[in-house]
């Protein structure tokens, strides 16, 4: 039998004293693929990851690895797991080769895996800095080294970029997109930037509260209902949540990012457009500004839930 | 191979763990120079020879002068044998005696020229503890009977008062001094210590080591891994010990020559018993520490061990001065065990066949309490 999915959740439950962290999740990780766990703060993200980590265990349903469950094969799924936890810290005091020498030991490897690591994530220059001294985002790069070390089949970074500047996020993007194009290494990454998940991933799944929202390929995700257009304007006046009639079919407007900013979903240019202008005019709205542009991962998130991710 | 990786493994793990605490600057002061301070400190206050001042009040009676042309006994005793202030009457003293003694320090006695009320008023101060009248021929000797130092002062004295003779030297050979090594009080303090050094080394090194490192998330990382378990505690636990190995040494050589303090019983069994204390304690911090990943908890469970034994244990004076019912328990809390053997070994030569038992103890302790602690430990 050839296992074609590395990882495979069926039907997991975990709560905690007072919430119900992850309600029934079914997932499967094809090898090979880079998947974003995408959602905002509290989703239930971190528990379905450690519960694929072997660090917390699931009330009810079943997780395997490369088809084993981690009941008794503790010590083999270490071995070909690497995984990168949300906001560790590792020992001030210790040098970056130390560091990840430390770990090498672990897994039995030498100095020659410590310096390729180096070279991966970038630190040279910082061989022989204490990590106490390093940058939020050189620490990050360290936790992604030490993660690499053991060249994992499974590799599971839970919010790698969070808190970091746009500059470090990208080195780290950088990275791991050497990493998909050098190696057969499949990913979770769980993340609350859309951006991320886009750049990075092959396929995303959207959680919320506990659930799958959606699942698919950014396209899958994006062209479900793709006649639709997304017309973004400027003016100084937003008319938000007004109703705007077009022969048979009706749309609204929506608020955008700042005041002066609303936007529109139009499923047909030729006619919804006109109807559009039309009432702008009609209202004394001038318009300053106005853009179409492609549906995001943002909107879809919207059309969700009701919400932005980051609120 | 494999095993070569696991040593690699663990000596990873000590090599890592002990730079992380010799590199704290801090360590180097508060494990090593402190426990020196505190015994030089506390050695020299307690064992110093110094002067002994007990101060005398002789009561004026208005004929009475005290001079030399004066022919009562009191006036021959301050007129001929005592040394006069020189800066005159007043609040100070006016006349000064000194008992020299080379062994146990000189006593020097101040007279006070006071009318009764107000010696009587620095009685009541403990600033004098003796009054001295004049009655004819004879000298009147006021105290309260039970004040042992007022009593001292009259015993010392008395002699003096009376006799032409000149007893001002005392060096009789009657009198020894017990300032051989293995009595004072340094001998008594730095087993204390050294033990001390273990309880807290050990406390707050494992056990608070365990809890930042919990609420680091680190323990969670390293278990992630196919990391011993077992062998990060090992690490932890020989890293802490080989530290209070060192500052131990460091307080001995100290109190070698400084104090000039010896090691009276068998040398090899005080290093068991070290290593025996050193486990009783690495157990009890792993223990403490099984659980919570908050270092306020932390503290407080730390201090929870610590305190009552720094109190009880008989570190700084001895605990027999605590009530008769307590002592079997203070007698059997680790700590006290453990001062109790290095005291015995430093200053009774003790061997072996003495500290036996109390290594078994130790060691039973800290095995038990390890175990336990293992049972219910927290990694994330």
């Amino acid at each position: 039998m050839t296992v074609t999915n590395v990882i495979e959740v069926k039907g997991v439950w975990k709560s905690f004293k007072t919430v119900q962290a992850v309600k029934g999740i079914d997932l499967r990780i094809p090898k090979g693929e880079f998947v974003a766990i995408l959602g905002p703060n509290g989703a239930g993200k971190t528990t379905l990851v450690e519960m694929i980590e072997g660090i917390q265990k699931p009330d009810a349903g079943e997780i395997t690895i490369m088809g084993k469950k981690w009941k008794g094969n503790e010590n083999e799924l270490h071995g070909i797991i690497g995984l990168s936890l949300q906001e560790t810290r590792f020992i001030d005091k210790l040098r970056v080769t130390e560091t990840l020498n430390l770990f090498a030991a672990f897994f039995g490897l030498g100095r020659t895996r410590v310096d390729e690591i180096i070279n991966i994530v970038g630190l040279e220059e910082k061989r022989t800095s204490y990590v106490v001294n390093l940058s939020g985002g050189q620490r990050q790069r360290l936790a992604i080294g030490i993660s690499l070390l053991n060249n994992p089949a499974i590799l599971l970074l839970d919010e790698p970029t969070t808190g970091l500047d746009p500059n470090a996020r990208r080195e780290i993007w950088d990275i791991l997109q050497n990493l998909k194009e050098e190696s057969k290494t499949s990913m979770i990454l769980t993340t609350h930037y859309m951006e991320e998940a886009e750049n990075l991933c092959d396929y995303i799944v959207i959680m919320d509260n506990g659930n799958i929202l959606k699942e698919g390929t950014l396209q899958e995700l994006l062209e479900e209902d793709s006649v639709e257009k997304i017309v973004e304007f400027t003016a100084d006046h937003i008319p938000v949540n007004k109703i705007i009639y077009s022969g048979d079919s009706s749309f609204s407007v929506y608020p955008g990012e700042t005041k002066e900013k609303g936007f529109v979903r139009l499923n047909n240019f030729e006619t919804q457009l006109p109807a559009f202008m039309s009432f702008m005019k009609e209202n004394n709205i001038t318009i300053k500004h106005m853009e179409c542009r492609r549906k995001t991962l943002d909107d879809l998130f919207v059309s969700l839930t009701g919400r932005t991710i980051n609120e | 191979m494999n095993r070569w990786l696991k040593i690699n493994q663990l000596g990873q793990l000590i090599s890592a763990l002990f730079l992380e605490i010799i590199r704290e600057p801090g360590v180097l002061f508060w494990g090593i120079l402190f426990p020196i301070l505190m015994s030089l400190g506390l050695g020299l206050a307690f064992t110093k020879k110094t002067d002994q001042i007990r101060r005398i009040a002789v009561i004026k009676t208005g004929e009475h002068s005290y001079s030399v042309a004066d022919s009562s006994t009191l006036s021959h005793f301050l007129g001929d044998q005592c040394e006069k202030n020189s800066n005159g009457p007043g609040e100070e003293w006016q006349w000064k005696y000194t008992i020299k003694d080379e062994k146990s320090g000189n006593s020097i006695f101040l007279f006070y020229y006071l009318e009764w009320d107000k010696a009587v008023k620095l009685l009541k101060r403990g600033t004098i503890n003796l009054l001295l009248t004049h009655s004819d021929d004879s000298v009147e000797y006021h105290f309260d009977p039970m004040n042992a130092d007022a009593q001292l002062s009259f015993l010392k004295l008395s002699p003096c008062i009376g006799t032409t003779e000149v007893v001002s030297v005392i060096s009789s050979p009657e009198i020894k001094p017990l300032t051989v090594t293995g009595t004072r009080y340094i001998d008594f303090l730095v087993p204390g210590l050294i033990a001390m050094g273990i309880m807290m080394s050990c406390m707050w090194g494992i056990s608070y080591g365990i809890i930042e490192k919990r609420s680091k998330k680190l323990l969670r990382r390293l278990v992630a891994t196919p990391m011993k378990k077992s062998y990060f505690l090992i690490a932890l636990i020989t890293v802490r010990v080989a530290m209070n190995f060192i500052e131990a040494l460091v307080l001995f050589l100290f109190a070698l020559i400084a104090f000039k303090m010896s090691i009276q019983g068998s040398i090899p069994a005080l290093i068991l018993l070290f290593i025996a204390g050193n486990i009783a304690f690495a157990g009890i911090a792993v223990f403490a520490s099984s659980h919570t990943s908050n270092t306020e908890v932390g503290n407080g469970l730390i201090n929870f061990v610590v305190f009552p034994m720094m109190v009880l244990s008989g570190i700084f004076f001895s605990y027999q001065n605590f009530p008769e019912w307590s002592l079997p328990v203070i007698k059997y809390l680790p700590l006290s065990i453990i001062t109790d053997g290095l005291r015995s070994i430093f200053n009774e030569g003790a061997g072996f066949n003495e500290v036996a038992l109390p290594i078994l103890i130790l060691t039973a302790t800290g095995a038990l309490f390890f175990t336990a602690g293992l049972k219910i430990f927290k990694w994330h």
